[in-house]
């Protein structure tokens, strides 16, 4: 090889090399940042699994004036309200993603509500919680009134309600666009063998983007899990274990962000750490499980 | 192939592990290497409650325009201004709730409380027609343990003669956040009620019997607002500025005592301990309203700590004593109650004992 082409080889190769490596460094950092933040709570935490144990995960009290604090309320204000977000939000966002991935798939309308829906998820959370505060409350109240139930309008099901507008743009985006994505070679053999059209949504399409569509909703139950502001508004802010739909309760992010600026006191800090543990844990399980199920549906 | 991603693997622990310890007990174990001396001895630091927030900023303001020094006060709360405060990093902190002896004794150095205004806490409620209402003690507690559940219970209409009450279940609301105001209000509870003494107790964030919860003393107005037959407590502030109907309260000497700030004042008007650590709820004043709090500002009382110069302890010592004589006269227009005379001086004397080197300041 002449020096020229030599040198030009040597330059090229340790481009090569330089960038994969920076890619691969940015990777480990984002791995490092994770692993980082799970030691840093569990650190953090320790005065307070060292005096609770697991007493912490099913005891109902959170007295911090006595310093006894049992998680379990938050822990089923979290799952309840998110799960029941999603089962609200489902129904929606799979209609919502058909309607943009089948039927109006390109054109004005398609734009239009396609933006719409976007524009949903940019909403800040804090202004979700208001108009939930100032619009929804009194029609839950209203309702809560015919049904003869303690009229307190904010609660379980209000905070479940805005969740579940809130997480809707996350599972549609993801499921419009496997929906989109289903070779036509499909669709075309089914309506030759006489399928109407919601034959073809129901008996192709939907088994075909099974698991786009799972992913997409485990995607919103993740936001539901740890969405905050909107929540803490809408929710009662409660200690006690919530009896019903319709009652007061508190879900783990909540308590963080209301009583963390306050907290006094070594068990008291550490233990609203150790519950910012908890719900890490929890998101990250029910992410593992979620990955397993997409594993089953994908049809390779 | 193996080998080589356990050794990866035990990479990125070990960096996660660097990154948690060297951040990780930095607040609970400074050592105050991070320097008080601000950056030039025209800017204070101070941090800590939310409450006077308002009346601080006019003070601070009117200050800065008299002597052209500056004072940055960051309202995150009467705990983060105590926390601050113990790690060194303002030249004084501002809580509700004067610390506790356990605090205290945490601290690298004694801490002096200096008052610098008075604040109450009103009851509010939602009834149609906005009847003014009188509760005593017992009634009080009684509702907000629970125990009382509709408004047109025996015990609240036999104080309240002529006042129609209606059928309607009353739908307590405190606060969800850690707040000075639920502190204040508690420890009134605490001391006029045995059963709320035991349990929930006096705290900043409490494990409340019955109610809704709300963030801040913005969400209990609004949500007492909404919601009819409802009740909550709030700072005078707050009522007074959203024109919110109070209850009037009776106090130790059996008076019915409305919330106004001549009668906030006059709940201090009784003898001062010299460190001015006091609580006035359930005042002995006898036209005191009973739910009253005086709201400090903290600096230590050896200002000569870590690499801290004379002419910051100075300037921190000179701010406050102007906020405690010519900065009263900006309390009242925005809601606020002035210290009365007696607290003035006794405020006075602490800010004397403080020294630099041994010498005092003012």
């Amino acid at each position: 090889m002449t020096p020229v082409i030599f040198y030009k080889a040597k330059r090229i190769n340790f481009k090569e090399k330089a960038f994969k490596k920076t890619l691969a460094l940015s990777a480990i950092i984002a791995v490092v940042i994770l692993v980082a933040i799970f030691f840093t709570l569990l650190i953090d935490s320790l005065p307070s699994l060292k005096a609770f144990g697991a007493k912490f995960f099913y005891q109902t009290t959170w007295d911090p004036v006595s310093d006894q604090y049992g998680a379990l309320p938050f822990l089923v204000g979290t799952l309840l309200t998110s799960f029941l977000a999603l089962v609200i939000s489902t129904p929606f966002s799979i209609a919502v993603a058909i309607f943009l991935g089948e039927y109006y798939k390109k054109g004005p309308v398609a734009e239009v509500f396609k933006n719409i829906v976007e524009l949903l998820a940019g909403i800040p959370s804090v202004i979700y919680g208001f108009w939930g505060l100032f619009v929804l409350v009194p029609l839950v109240r209203d309702l809560e009134m015919k049904l003869h139930v303690a009229p307190y309008g904010v609660g379980i099901f209000t905070s479940s309600i805005i969740l579940a507008i809130m997480i809707l743009p996350f599972s549609v985006s993801l499921s419009r666009q496997v929906i989109s994505m289903v070779p036509s070679h499909l669709k075309e053999a089914a309506y030759s063998l006489g399928a109407t059209r919601f034959e073809v949504i129901w008996k192709i399409i939907i088994p075909y983007t099974k698991s786009g569509l799972f992913a997409g909703l485990l995607l919103a139950l993740g936001r539901a899990l740890g969405e905050t502001m909107a929540v803490t508004m809408l929710i009662g802010n409660t200690h006690d274990l919530p009896t019903g739909i319709f009652s007061p309760g508190n879900t783990m992010a909540s308590v963080i962000a209301n009583e963390f600026t306050e907290a006094t006191g070594q068990i008291y800090t550490s233990a609203l750490i150790e519950m910012g543990l908890f719900l890490f844990v929890v998101a990250t399980i029910i992410n593992i499980i979620g990955k397993q199920v997409i594993k089953r549906f994908t049809i390779e | 192939m193996n080998f080589k991603k356990i050794i990866a693997s035990l990479l990125v622990v070990a960096s996660a592990m660097m990154f948690v310890s060297c951040g990780g007990n930095g607040s609970s174990s400074s050592n105050g290497a991070d320097s008080t001396s601000t950056a030039n001895k025209n800017e204070i630091l101070g941090a800590g409650a939310t409450f006077p927030y308002p009346f601080y900023s006019k003070v601070f303001q009117v200050y800065n325009q008299e002597t052209g020094v500056k004072v940055n006060y960051q309202s995150i709360g009467s705990g983060g201004g105590i926390k601050q405060l113990q790690n060194k990093t303002v030249d004084f902190g501002a809580s509700d709730a004067p610390m506790s002896d356990e605090e205290l004794a945490k601290s690298p150095a004694p801490i002096v409380h200096i008052p610098s205004c008075l604040g109450a806490v009103i009851v509010t409620y939602n009834l149609p027609g906005d009847p003014a209402l009188k509760f005593t003690p017992d009634v009080l507690a009684n509702i907000f343990l629970g125990k009382i559940a509709k408004w047109n219970d025996p015990a609240i209409t036999s104080i309240n003669p002529g006042v129609k009450l209606p059928d309607l279940a009353i739908s307590v609301v405190h606060r969800s956040d850690g707040s000075g105001t639920t502190y204040i209000f508690s420890d009134y509870l605490s001391k006029v009620n045995a059963d709320w003494n035991t349990k929930p107790g006096k705290g900043k964030s409490l494990d409340w019997p019955v109610g809704l919860g709300a963030k801040g003393n913005e969400g209990v107005s609004g949500l007492v607002k909404q919601t009819p037959g409802s009740i909550g407590y709030v700072e005078l502030v707050y009522a007074l500025q959203n024109k919110m109907p109070a209850a009037s309260l009776k106090n130790k000497s059996g008076n019915f005592i409305d919330a106004t700030l001549q009668s906030t004042s006059a709940a201090a008007a009784i003898d001062l301990p010299s460190d001015m650590r006091v609580s006035l709820t359930n005042t002995d004043a006898a036209d005191g309203y009973p739910i009253c709090s005086f709201t400090y500002l903290l600096v230590y009382k050896n200002q000569s700590y870590d690499n801290r110069t004379e002419a910051s302890a100075k300037a921190t010592i000179n701010l406050i004593n102007y906020v405690i004589h010519q900065g009263q006269k900006y309390a009242e227009p925005l809601g606020y109650a002035p210290l009365p005379d007696p607290a003035v001086k006794k405020a006075e004397e602490i800010l004397k004992s403080v020294t630099y080197n041994g010498k005092a300041l003012l």
